[in-house]
């Protein structure tokens, strides 16, 4: 589990709640504008340049997916591209290297679940 | 599109590389498939600079950086290299979703270096990640791990990490060494220590700042539990609850582009890894491509940043843009830096050499292919069976065919047949990766040309 | 030296060698099968897994009775395998397709499948030329090019990694000595006694098969035998695991048993060339999605380019030297499809010291111009 250092933003006021600002920015650290993305459909804010993958450790979710082999949960390991443990569907699109990919206003990041679904009849 | 040097990775190397090459007066282009320049040690400094969590080291990179800003260069952030024909100079890219090609004279492959995996059992548990991955959450999300963290491992990077975690207000609760007794003594024969005493009181100094964590010397047999989340972390002879546990054992070349390319390697016993062979300048076997920095050998970014520069000025020298004699003048000093820069490193490299319990498992159940999700037995028993390398073992039994493609399991893998086979990881050899680098969709190949 | 004395020694370690060492090694025989290392020209290592019937032997009907009946072997050699090596072959032979693209090769493919039907002569040969429509019904996500295809209900598809493996287990399991790191250089030969020198060590027997694939090329000759293979890339994508969708393999596009589409493969005539080309990786991506559109937003995980052991007509190559009986060549570009024949006909043959007259075609002696006018 991760959490907006203490340094930097000031703790939300309350906990929970849809749209809640996870995170305030304090002047006095440098840049700290975050954005809101969606996490398995949940608001959360993250600081400006944080990739998907860590959108969802600051989630607190419990994992980014499930193994297509045994179907294993599974967090991202290495946050620099060379393990491919954070696939995840982000914006609809399934199995994408989340750590490779910046987070942005509305995104939405949702768990890779096993082998995708390719086609629907 | 065409320029007389690509370069790919825009960290230490391939920055100063390309400031070199740009003065030179050569065309440049430089890829790296992180959206913003800086490789893995100035990862997020445009942004993070000033944060003084992340040390003077860090915010060290900002004059490169911006020198490297204000280039006029074909600079592609977020684009991914995932096939180079050597013989012709033929870079095939993606970036959002369109495929292109690139021609270049030269190409120097400043891609840099990986963590070494850390298979322990237990290591795919949600809540275990490497030392590096909590470094960059640090650098980019301004996030650090909630609850108890323990910090597993040894060298350098994990030592930053634990300071680091301390200024930010989250000091890990324990840290597991690894090193096993005897090294310092093994390390004060390797010597260095005199020529590298600046970057030695640099890390002593890191050491002071974490003597408050509390630390356990020599751990073996390190172990993660839980069920859907890492709730211990044990080794021989104790165990604490955690909720994070985070691993090092120190980095290693990405040698993945320069295998697949057939580039030769030699392997480095005191770092325990594969390095393309390179001249002085980072020539490699192949007369168009160049390697620099920590993808050709680890040295830190300061003996990365005069690797660039050399590399750059061989660029320049091949196609006449600098004469012998100006070569020689420009080269002379970068040599001196990065010797300078290298001379901790027998140290270094002898302190922190990994166990052999971190190199190769000793549990046949110990996940080994992350991806596929083949175990240390299963790694064995093929082995035994007749596969004499990690190619043939990954048509036995999928290790390396997973996403990663093996960046993750090649080389425990190798450490096992070697210990099978009672032989070398040197004498079992490589994985030979294949094109494309990195995945592309099959659409996205489609539409290429 | 001391020698190794085994009843036989089966040069290469591919698919070929170790579907003919399995069988030797099944029938009693202690067989020594020598292999090259890790890095090595290894077709079975790249090829694209297809038990395949409907395009083979056209002007050749031998051949496509030889593959029939290879085909028929599989299932019994697949749970056999199964058994002892406790690996899933994946074998599924719910019959294929070959799609067609447009209405030129529609025609172009009926006008062939006609013609194979035509020279089995009694040996009967099922097919149909399906028209979109229908083949719609039966193949989710067909693109709309497509306008048919031909199908047969003998082809399949079998994890070919799955079956080298478990050839190796079970020979191994049962006997017989795999040797890797064992390139043979030289040998002596003499009618039913052979010897060579690999990796160190002496080996003899009464018997010597090579299966060296491209090697046998080089090998052959020293035995008394002619082997004249030459490489063609073939080059073959593969994407990450999807949910299972196409209910039966089609020539160039299959669902593996783990779920990844495999898209393949190229015929590219450019000597021992193994490197990969862009424009030809294209080509494949785009047939795939022409045939099946949903196939585009899959990530390709995968790619490799790899060498197929071609004779000049493209069928198999099987033989007993006249000169030093006892050494026999195997070679073919199916060794997949070819698999349960070789371990469960060819085998048993060359134990006996004869191979059947059925096989009597596809000796290297038809290449002979001289021979043959
Ligand atoms: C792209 C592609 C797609 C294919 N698709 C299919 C398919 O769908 N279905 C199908 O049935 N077939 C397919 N094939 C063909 C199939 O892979 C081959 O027919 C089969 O692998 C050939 O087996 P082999 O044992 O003769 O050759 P190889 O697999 O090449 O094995 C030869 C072995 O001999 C060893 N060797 C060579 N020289 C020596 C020596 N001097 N001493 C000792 N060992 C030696 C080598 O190391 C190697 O292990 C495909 C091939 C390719 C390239
Ligand atoms: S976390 Fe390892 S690749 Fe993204």
């Amino acid at each position: 589990m991760f959490a907006l250092r203490p340094d930097r933003f000031r703790p939300a006021s309350a906990a929970g709640g849809a749209g809640q600002r996870r995170g305030t920015p304090d002047a006095r650290t440098g840049p700290t504008a975050t954005v809101e993305v969606f996490v398995d459909g949940i608001p959360v804010r993250v600081p400006e340049g944080a990739s998907a993958a860590a959108a969802v450790l600051l989630a607190g979710s419990p994992l980014i997916r499930e193994t297509p082999v045994t179907g294993a949960p599974r967090l991202p390991y290495c946050l620099m591209g060379v393990c491919f443990d954070c696939l995840a569907e982000i914006d609809g699109i399934a199995n994408r290297q989340a750590c490779m990919v910046p987070a942005v206003p509305g995104m939405r990041i949702a768990p890779q679940r096993g082998a995708r679904v390719a086609f629907r009849s | 599109m065409s320029c007389d040097l690509a370069i790919i990775g825009a960290g230490p190397a391939g920055m100063a590389a390309a400031v070199e090459a740009v003065d030179l007066g050569l065309s440049v282009a430089v890829i790296d498939e992180n959206p913003a320049p800086g490789g893995q040690i100035f990862r997020g400094l445009e942004g993070a600079a000033g944060d003084a969590a992340l040390g003077a080291d860090y915010a060290a990179g900002l004059p490169l950086l911006r020198a490297f800003r204000a280039l006029r260069i074909g600079y592609r952030p977020a684009t991914t290299l995932w096939h180079l024909e050597p013989e012709e100079g033929v870079l095939s890219l993606l970036a959002a979703g369109t495929t292109s090609e690139l021609t270049a004279g030269r190409v120097l492959l400043a891609t840099g270096a990986q963590e070494r995996p850390v298979p322990i059992p237990g290591w795919t548990l949600p809540g275990v990640m490497t030392a590096g991955a909590a470094q960059i959450l640090l650098k980019t999300a301004g996030a650090v791990p909630k609850g108890r963290t323990v910090l597993a491992g040894q060298g350098p990077l994990l030592w930053l990490l634990a300071a680091q975690l301390a200024r930010a207000g989250a000091p890990p609760a324990l840290i597991l060494e690894t090193r096993p007794k005897g090294r310092l003594a093994e390390a004060l024969r390797a010597g260095g220590l005199l020529a590298g005493a600046p970057l030695l009181a640099k890390g002593l100094a890191l050491l002071a700042k974490t003597r408050r964590i509390p630390r356990l010397r020599a751990v073996t047999g390190l172990h993660a539990e839980g069920t859907g989340h890492v709730r211990r972390v044990l080794w021989d002879g104790g165990a604490t609850e955690c909720d994070t546990l985070l691993l090092h054992e120190g980095v290693v070349p990405a040698t993945h582009i320069p295998l697949a390319l057939g580039l030769e390697h030699d392997w480095d016993e005191a770092q325990r890894c594969w390095r393309p062979r390179v001249d002085a300048y980072g020539a490699s076997s192949h007369p168009r491509v160049a390697v620099a920095g920590d993808g050709a050998g680890i040295g830190g970014w300061q003996a990365a940043v005069a690797a660039g520069r050399l590399a750059a000025l061989d660029a320049a020298r091949r196609v006449g843009r600098l004469t012998e004699a100006g070569f020689a003048r420009r080269a002379g000093p970068l040599l001196a830096t990065r010797r300078a820069a290298l001379a901790l490193r027998p140290f270094l490299d002898a302190l922190y050499a990994p166990p052999g319990w971190v190199l190769a498992p000793p549990e046949d159940a110990t996940l080994v292919c992350r991806c596929e999700e083949v175990t240390a037995g299963q790694v064995r028993a093929a082995a035994r069976l007749g596969a004499t390398g990690p190619n043939q073992l990954k048509a036995y039994c999928r290790a390396g065919m997973g996403p990663c493609q093996g960046r993750m399991c090649g080389a425990t893998v190798a450490a096992l047949i070697a210990e099978a086979r009672g032989t070398t990881p040197e004498a079992v050899g490589t994985l030979r990766p294949r094109a494309p680098y990195k995945p592309l969709t099959v659409a996205e190949l489609a539409r290429t040309g | 030296m001391r020698d190794d004395s085994f009843d036989a020694i089966v040069v290469g370690g591919g698919l070929v060698g170790a579907a003919i060492a399995w069988g030797l090694q099944r029938q009693g025989l202690a067989t020594a099968l020598l292999d090259e290392g890790d890095v090595a020209y290894r077709a079975s290592r790249g090829n694209f897994g297809l038990v395949w019937v409907q395009s083979k032997g056209l002007g050749a009907p031998w051949y496509q009775r030889w593959t029939r009946a290879s085909a028929g072997e599989w299932p019994a050699l697949a749970e056999e395998l199964g058994a002892r090596s406790g690996e899933d072959l994946g074998l599924r032979q719910p019959g294929g397709v070959h799609l067609c693209l447009s209405e030129a090769e529609f025609a172009d493919r009926a006008a062939r499948m006609e013609r194979m039907q035509r020279e089995a002569g009694n040996y009967p040969y099922a097919y149909r030329m399906i028209e979109a429509p229908e083949l719609r019904e039966m193949l989710p996500g067909l693109g709309p090019r497509v306008v048919g295809a031909s199908w047969t209900p003998y082809d399949g598809h079998a994890n070919p990694l799955r079956l080298l493996h478990a050839l190796h287990r079970a020979f191994v399991a049962a006997g017989g000595a795999y040797v890797p790191n064992a390139k043979v250089e030289e040998g002596h030969a003499a009618p039913r006694d052979f010897a060579v020198t690999a990796g160190g060590r002496r080996f003899a027997a009464p018997r010597i098969v090579l299966a060296a694939g491209l090697g046998n090329a080089e090998l052959a000759p020293r035995f008394g035998l002619a082997a004249p293979v030459r490489p063609q890339r073939g080059q073959v994508l593969v994407t990450e695991r999807a949910a299972e969708l196409l209910p039966m393999p089609t020539t160039t596009i299959r669902q593996t048993q783990e779920g990844s589409l495999m898209m393949g493969d190229s015929m590219e005539e450019v000597g021992f060339d193994l490197r990969q080309t862009p424009e030809v990786m294209r080509q494949i991506a785009e047939r795939a999605v022409l045939s099946f559109p949903w196939i585009g937003q899959l990530n390709i995980v995968r790619a490799w380019s790899a060498l197929r052991v071609m004779a000049p007509d493209g069928l198999p190559i099987y033989d007993q030297s006249a000169r030093f009986p006892g050494a026999f060549t195997a070679n073919c570009h199916s060794g997949v499809t070819l698999a349960g024949a070789h371990a469960r006909l060819l085998a048993p043959m060359i134990a006996e010291g004869a191979l059947d007259p059925m096989l009597d075609p596809f000796t290297a002696g038809r290449f002979d111009v001289r021979a043959a006018s």
